[in-house]
C-alpha cells in the first residue's frame, strides 16, 4: 500500500502530530511505502528546528526528522501555510528578506500542489487534525 | 498523471474564528489546476461559508466569500450542502449567495453549483471519493 499523510494542527497542542507519526513509523515497519508527509494550517510548526521541548517530553519535531533520514520520507511545508506562521528555510528568508531560517532537518517548503499530487498518487491519503 | 480521481473537499467549520476554511479555499483553488474530478461538500458549520451578506469588517479579517463565486470558472461546480446542517441553523439555500457555472456541454447556459443533498446522499457521495481532505 502506497500512502501519504496530511497533519493540520500544530506539534504540542493537538496530538495530531503523535498520531500521524505512529501511524507512519508503524505503516513503514510493517512494509508500506509512504509517499509523502505534508504539513498544513499549524502542523507546519512541526517543521522549526527552533522548537526546544522539556527534556522529559518527546520531541516531536527531532522524531520526524529522524524517520524521515531512516526511510528517506518527503517531509513537506506548505509554503503559504508557512509563510504565515514565519517557518522558512535559508531560500524562503533570503526571499522575504528575513535575517533567519528555522526550518528542522528533513522538511522541505512547497506548494499546495504537493497534497494534490500525494492525493493522486497514493493509495491512501490520510489526514490527521480537527 | 494521467490518472483522474475523485476528490471531495469536506469543509465543517464556520468561515471565521478559525482560518480552516480559507486555507481549505486555497486548496480548492490550487487543486483545479490538476485536472481532476473535484467535488465540495459544506456540513455543520461549514454551512456559514456560503451565507451571502457577509461583513467582517468587526472582526478584522478579510471577508474571502467572494472568492466561492470564482470556483466556477475554475470547472469546480460540484457543491454539495447539507439539508440537517442548513435545518439545524435555521438556514435554507435562500440564505446562501448563489453559485453557478457555464456548462460547455449545454451551449454555455448558466447553472446552478449547489445542490443541497442529506446526510444520507452525502454519504454516498463520500463513499464513492477517492480522496477526501476534510477541513
Amino acid at each position: 500500500m502506497k500512502f501519504s499523510v496530511m497533519i493540520s494542527e500544530g506539534p504540542y497542542t493537538h496530538q495530531a502530530s503523535d498520531t500521524a507519526y505512529n501511524f507512519t513509523k508503524a505503516a513503514l515497519e510493517n512494509g508500506h511505502e509512504c509517499f509523502r508527509v505534508f504539513f498544513y494550517h499549524d502542523g507546519v510548526n512541526n517543521g522549526t528546528r527552533l522548537s526546544t521541548p522539556p527534556t522529559d517530553d518527546r520531541n516531536v519535531i527531532n522524531r520526524w526528522s529522524e524517520l524521515a533520514a531512516a526511510h528517506n520520507l518527503d517531509l513537506v511545508l506548505c509554503v503559504a501555510a508557512a509563510q504565515r506562521r514565519g517557518i522558512a528555510d535559508a531560500d524562503e528568508a533570503k526571499r522575504n528578506g528575513k535575517d533567519a531560517d528555522n526550518i528542522a532537518p528533513g522538511f522541505r517548503i512547497s506548494g499546495l500542489g504537493q497534497l494534490i499530487e500525494a492525493g493522486i498518487q497514493s493509495d491512501r491519503l490520510v489526514t490527521f487534525g480537527d | 498523471m494521467s490518472e483522474t480521481k475523485k476528490f471531495l473537499y469536506v469543509n465543517r467549520k464556520a468561515p471565521y474564528g478559525t482560518i480552516y476554511a480559507l486555507e481549505s479555499l486555497e486548496v480548492v483553488l490550487i487543486g483545479a489546476a490538476f485536472e481532476q474530478d473535484v467535488a465540495l461538500a459544506f456540513l455543520d458549520d461549514g454551512v456559514y461559508q456560503l451565507t451571502k451578506g457577509q461583513a467582517t469588517d468587526e472582526v478584522g479579517m478579510k471577508n474571502f466569500s467572494p472568492t466561492y463565486r470564482a470556483l466556477g470558472d475554475y470547472d469546480v461546480n460540484k457543491i454539495y450542502v447539507e439539508q440537517e446542517s442548513l435545518d439545524a441553523r435555521g438556514l435554507s439555500l435562500d440564505d446562501l449567495q448563489a453559485l453557478t457555472y457555464e456548462d460547455e456541454d449545454d451551449d454555455y447556459a448558466e447553472k446552478d453549483s449547489i445542490k443541497v443533498v442529506s446526510a444520507a446522499e452525502l454519504a454516498k457521495i463520500m463513499e464513492q471519493s477517492d480522496v477526501i481532505l476534510s477541513f
